[in-house]
This record gives C-alpha cells, sequence and structure tokens, in this order.
C-alpha cells in the first residue's frame, strides 16, 4: 500500500521543498530591486555544487580528514564563490542593460546560464558525466513510531530554513537589508536618499547566488550527486515557485517552492512512471498562473486598462 | 517616377555586392580545409566592412526597391548558379537546406519576438511538432503537401493550448510557459510510445505529385529537391513575413510591442495580435519542422531540445531583433560554422552563448538593424543604421 511509503514521501517533499524555496528566494530578491529575472540562476545553483565538490576534492587531498570541518569549509568556498560570480554578472551583464528592453536582461541571463553549462561540462574535468558527491552528513536514521526519518534529511531542511531566515531576519533588522528593501520600493528615491544604488545591487545579486550554492550544496548532498545539466530544470522549478507565489515576496517564494514540492510528490504518488510528475506539477502551475497572473501573495497590479 | 534617380554606378554596385556574397556563400561551403576557411572569412569580412563603408548595401536595398522584378530575377539566377556548382556536393546541399529551413522557423520568431514582442523559448519544440505530425501522416499515407500543411496547423494549435497563459502573465512569465512547455515536451517525445520513445521515428521519403525526392535529380545529388523545396517554402514565407511587416498587421504588432497600456487607450485588442502573432509565428515554424523531419529521414526527442530553441534564438537575436533579412546571413554563420570548423564543433553552444551575450551588449541591434518603418513612398529609401 502507497501509505507505507507516506513517511519517505512526506521528507522528501520537505527537503525538495527547501531547495525550491531557497532557489524561488533568489529569484523574488532580484525581482525586487531591479525587477529583472535572471535566468541564469539554476546554472549558479549547478555551479555552486561543482565548487563545494571541488573544494572538498582539494580538502582532501591536502589530508584533511574531519568530516565536519570539510563540510562547513566546502559550503563556505561554494556560497563565497558563487556570491562573486552573482555581483560580477549584475555588475557586467545586468547593470549595463539597465536600459534595454526587458527581453534583453532576459536573454542575456539565459545565454549566461547556458555559457556557465557548457563551461562545466567542457572544463570541469569529466564533466559531462553525472558527478558522485560526497556523504558529508551522518546517515543514521531516526524513528518515531513508525515514521522513520534519516538524520541527513532533518540537517537539510532544518539548515535551509535557518538560512532562509537568517536572510529574512538580515532583510527585516539591517542596514543592508534596509537599503534593499527602500529600492526594491523606489530605486530612485532611495538614491536620493543617499543609497548607494550600485554597491546594494551587487550585494544583492551576491546574497541571492550565494543562497542558489547553498541549495545547490544541499541537492549535492541529499541526491549524493551533482550533474552539470541540473541547473536548467531547478532554476525554472524555483522560478516557477517565485511566481506563483508572487514576485517579490519572500514568504511567497517560500510557499511556492513548497507548493512545487508538494504537487511533485502527488504526482509521484499518483503517476506510475516517474516523469510524469514533473508535467503534472508544471501543468498546475501554468493552470495556477492562468488563474492568478500575479500570484498567491502580491499586490494587484495597477495598469490594466 | 520610380525610376527617375536609380543611377547606373548604383546597379552596378548593388550586383557586384551580390555577387561577391554568391562567390563568398559557395568558398565558404566548399572549403575543405580549415586554412582556406578562415581565409574566407577573412576576405569575406573585409569586404563586408569595405561596403558598408562604401554604403554598397543601400544601394542594394535602392535598387531592390527601384526594380524589384530585376533584382528578385538576378537572386533565381544566383541561386541557380550556386545549385549547379554544388549539385555533387550531399553535405552542402543538406546544409543549405538546413540554414534555408531554419531560417523559414526564424521569420515565424521574428513575427512573434520581433513584432508582437511575444518571448517564444520553445521554437524547437514548435519543430518538433511540425516534424512528428509529418512522421505519422507520411507513414499513414497522406499526401505530403497536406501532411507538412497539417504540421503548421497542428503547431498552432498545440502552440493555442499555451495562449491563456501567456495572454493572462506579461513578460517574463510568457518566457517562463514557454521554457516549461519546451522542457515538457520532450519529456513528453521520450515517454510516448506512440511517437517512437527515445529512439524516435523513421519518415518515409517525400513524393510530390510523382517527383520523388529519394532520386538524384539533373544528375545531382537528391537533396537539390529538398533545397528547391525550401527555398520556395522559405521564399514565400519570407514574402508573407514582409508584406506583413509592411501591412497595417505589423503597424498593430509594433505597437502592441512598444507599448500595451496606451495601445489599449487608442482602442487595439492587445488579446487579438497577440494570438494572431503567435498562430502566424508557430504556423510557419511548424511548415519548416515538417519539411526538416521529412529531409532528416529519421526524427528523435533529441532533435527538438531547449538547446535547439535557444539556437532559434540567437539567429534571431544576432541577425537584428524584427529584421528577417537578417536572419539569413545570421543561420549561415550559426549553422554552418561549427559544422566546418570540427574543433568548435563540441564548444559550439558556449561560443554561441558568448557571442549572444557580446551582440547584446555592444550590438544590441544585431548584424543588421531593423530598418525604420517608411510610411510614405515620398520618404525616401529606408534608413540603414541610426
Amino acid at each position: 500500500m502507497i501509505l507505507d511509503f507516506l513517511d519517505q514521501y512526506l521528507v522528501n517533499g520537505l527537503v525538495l521543498g527547501v531547495i525550491y524555496a531557497m532557489v524561488a528566494v533568489g529569484f523574488t530578491l532580484f525581482f525586487g530591486v531591479l525587477n529583472i529575472i535572471k535566468f541564469s540562476h539554476g546554472d549558479v545553483l549547478m555551479a555552486g555544487g561543482f565548487a563545494a565538490l571541488l573544494a572538498h576534492q582539494t580538502l582532501t587531498s591536502l589530508g584533511s580528514e574531519l568530516t565536519i570541518f570539510n563540510l562547513i569549509v566546502t559550503i563556505i568556498f561554494a556560497v563565497l564563490s558563487m556570491g562573486l560570480l552573482g555581483a560580477l554578472a549584475a555588475r557586467f551583464l545586468v547593470l549595463p542593460l539597465k536600459a534595454a528592453p526587458p527581453l534583453n536582461t532576459l536573454l542575456i541571463t539565459l545565454m549566461l546560464g547556458l555559457a556557465i553549462r557548457e563551461a562545466v561540462r567542457l572544463f570541469y574535468p569529466n564533466g559531462s558525466n553525472p558527478k558522485p558527491f560526497p556523504r558529508l552528513l551522518p546517515d543514521t536514521s531516526t524513528t518515531l513510531q513508525t515514521f522513520q526519518i534519516r538524520t541527513d534529511s532533518l540537517i537539510i531542511i532544518f539548515g535551509g530554513l535557518g538560512a532562509i531566515l537568517f536572510l529574512h531576519l538580515l532583510i527585516k533588522n539591517t542596514r543592508l537589508g534596509l537599503a534593499i528593501r527602500a529600492i526594491a520600493q523606489d530605486s530612485e528615491t532611495a538614491r536620493l536618499m543617499g543609497i548607494n544604488f550600485r554597491k546594494i545591487v551587487l550585494g544583492t545579486f551576491a546574497l541571492g547566488s550565494g543562497l542558489a550554492a547553498l541549495a545547490g550544496v544541499a541537492n549535492g548532498l541529499y541526491y549524493n550527486e551533482v550533474n552539470f545539466s541540473m541547473g536548467l530544470f531547478l532554476g525554472v522549478v524555483g522560478f516557477s515557485s517565485a511566481v506563483v507565489g508572487g514576485l517579490g515576496s519572500i514568504l511567497g517564494a517560500i510557499i511556492g517552492g513548497f507548493l512545487f514540492a508538494l504537487l511533485q510528490t502527488l504526482g509521484a504518488i499518483w503517476f506510475t512512471v516517474p516523469a510524469y510528475k514533473d508535467v503534472f506539477a508544471f501543468i498546475i502551475i501554468i493552470v495556477i498562473m492562468a488563474c492568478r497572473p500575479t500570484g498567491l501573495l502580491s499586490e494587484s497590479s495597477s495598469d490594466r486598462v | 517616377m520610380m525610376h527617375s534617380n536609380l543611377k547606373i554606378s548604383t546597379i552596378l554596385t548593388a550586383v557586384l555586392t551580390m555577387g561577391a556574397m554568391a562567390v563568398f556563400f559557395i568558398s565558404f561551403l566548399l572549403a575543405e580545409t580549415e586554412i582556406s576557411l578562415l581565409i574566407t572569412v577573412a576576405l569575406g569580412i573585409g569586404f563586408f566592412i569595405f561596403a558598408k563603408n562604401q554604403s554598397y548595401f543601400e544601394n542594394m536595398i535602392i535598387f531592390s526597391n527601384q526594380r524589384p522584378v530585376f533584382f528578385h530575377g538576378l537572386i533565381i539566377i544566383i541561386i541557380s548558379l550556386i545549385l549547379s556548382i554544388c549539385k555533387h556536393e550531399h553535405f552542402a546541399l543538406f546544409m543549405i537546406a538546413s540554414v534555408t529551413l531554419y531560417a523559414t522557423a526564424c521569420f515565424g520568431l521574428t513575427l512573434q519576438l520581433g513584432y508582437a514582442g511575444l518571448t517564444n523559448f520553445a521554437g524547437a519544440a514548435f519543430l518538433g511538432i511540425g516534424g512528428y505530425t509529418v512522421a505519422i501522416l507520411a507513414n499513414n499515407n497522406v499526401p505530403i503537401i497536406l501532411s507538412v500543411l497539417f504540421g503548421g496547423i497542428t503547431a498552432s494549435l498545440i502552440g493555442s493550448l499555451l495562449i491563456l497563459p501567456i495572454l493572462r502573465t506579461r513578460g517574463h512569465y510568457a518566457a517562463l510557459v514557454t521554457i516549461a512547455f519546451s522542457l515538457l515536451f520532450k519529456t513528453f517525445l521520450e515517454l510516448n510510445e506512440f511517437l517512437g520513445g527515445p529512439q524516435g521515428i523513421k519518415i518515409p521519403p517525400m513524393n510530390l505529385f510523382g517527383w520523388s525526392f529519394s532520386e538524384p535529380v539533373l544528375g545531382g545529388s537528391f537533396y537539390i529537391s529538398y533545397v528547391i523545396l525550401s527555398l520556395i517554402v522559405m521564399g514565400v514565407v519570407l514574402g508573407i513575413t514582409r508584406l506583413v511587416e509592411k501591412s497595417w498587421l505589423g503597424l498593430h504588432f509594433d505597437s502592441v510591442r512598444i507599448d500595451e497600456v496606451a495601445s489599449s487607450c487608442f482602442g487595439i485588442n492587445i488579446a487579438f495580435w497577440k494570438i494572431t502573432a503567435f498562430t502566424i509565428g508557430n504556423f510557419f515554424i511548424g511548415i519548416s519542422g515538417g519539411i526538416y523531419a521529412n529531409m532528416l529521414g529519421h526524427i528523435a526527442p533529441t532533435n527538438f531540445t531547449f538547446g535547439d530553441s535557444l539556437i532559434l534564438i540567437s539567429i534571431v537575436i544576432l541577425g537584428g531583433i524584427g529584421n528577417p533579412i537578417g536572419v539569413l546571413p545570421a543561420a549561415f554563420l550559426i549553422l554552418v560554422l561549427p559544422e566546418k570548423l570540427q574543433f568548435i564543433q563540441e564548444y559550439r553552444l558556449l561560443l554561441f552563448s558568448i557571442l549572444v551575450i557580446l551582440v547584446l551588449i555592444y550590438r544590441p541591434d544585431g548584424l543588421l538593424n531593423r530598418p525604420l518603418r517608411k510610411f510614405y513612398k515620398e520618404w525616401g529609401p529606408p534608413f540603414i543604421g541610426k
């Protein structure tokens, strides 16, 4: 009976939801400050996974055996390198096109994603094949009555939620967060108030990309595999989640991420062919978007005629 | 009155430019070694810069506007010469036909993206819909003309499923819908046993009113038939695209693209014009996909991936958004160059992505930017450049 695996489905859905939410929060942040969609976001996630792999290989070749130390250094390296990549992309590709039609920004980030994907495939040693990701989290499991939960899943769920909460607090309570919110509300007025627009935009892109790298590491830890082509799909999923939740709202992005994971899980329960679960989830998302074009949580747009 | 200001020198330079382009085209296609290819490209670029400085291209446009019959006749003669020179070269002819068909699909994208401003990142999926429709119909002995037309119609119909979400949403959201569709389409093809699954499906050779497409023509390669057919289709589609651009249809598309709110204030039905552009565009893409599938003889889901959609978009951007003529050299470069330079074949997507990024930053108008709209004949020839 399918209910026997209910706990597996539930935990799997929650882990996916956290990963999707982390990607979606990035999309929402970028949309908030610049009103743009950065389609390379999924590939930044993938590159974050590969950066983590690279860091871990370097550490083990240097003879570092302590798992927890390796994990922390790996995560820090992935987050910092992708943060830098995000800031560079904003500086050299997104900001120069600020005055151009939105289509150009969309295309340039889409092509940046393609370039990152191809660069990893061609230049990472043997990059066209899936790479095993090291098991850095304890693989024990806890049993609560009939529910069996793996410790690594729990760590990923709480770690991811913790990262999102941290970002939320950062945006609500710090001067940087205040500046980000000011630019999101009205960038011209924010600039008149003496906010360094370029610096804040670069900072926001670094933050969002760092979060994507964290999602990439979480994805690698959960599946024990990273693959150069996973970014495109995860990016589209993250964008769908952000859109369904309502672009510009962090809570909406979280809700969207978990909604997408829920749809996928339901699809996995209902359909025997695994690939249909994505088809199912996307069709429902497209239907929701057709009914509520501005997302579940967002102010109504006012320039309709 | 129309012929009054056409100088002999204008005609001469226009004809010279066309001849030079044809020579470049042939030597590019038939270049055997990489060195000869590089020399050809260098000479081509040199001539391009020279001709641009001497305003030869403007002369060509003046010539084509004032002596349309002569101009188009000359094009047909040049094409016939090219075909007779490479009539034994299977590969060159195959490339010509591929470029022609991709260009035809890109005219559809130009209608959607360049005129109406609809982002369609599922170009390859619509090519695939056309191709698979033709595959199924041709295997059931439906005449080829009908099945290719049905390929276009099916692409339009399936495209209309996406219309509602695209209309309800704006800008980026519409892009998401087409990207998701493109990804789902490949999954769907791979899972579908009836369509051959991941292995794909075979298509019997074409037969048009007793003209068999699998036999050699005029003592040359059998690809000549496909080249001629695809050139005719491309000519018709290009003609329609240019007529649409010139007419009130194009004016409505432009207005919808440039400012939706202002257009609806002037009583333009935005939804109607978006649907029109999307449907016509998908029809063109579906038709070219149908003929392309027939020429390949065997199609599989890997022919129609998201990467191929991005290649179609790259061609449109590189050629200059909204300029169907620019699509031709862009399609030629993007499709033929990687085939000729085998060492870049592996890096082709990376190079295209970097190329498009550079074009978007430094030359957002592409190779040939779209001429300004000319409302009256007295305004003279359309401007090139700003």
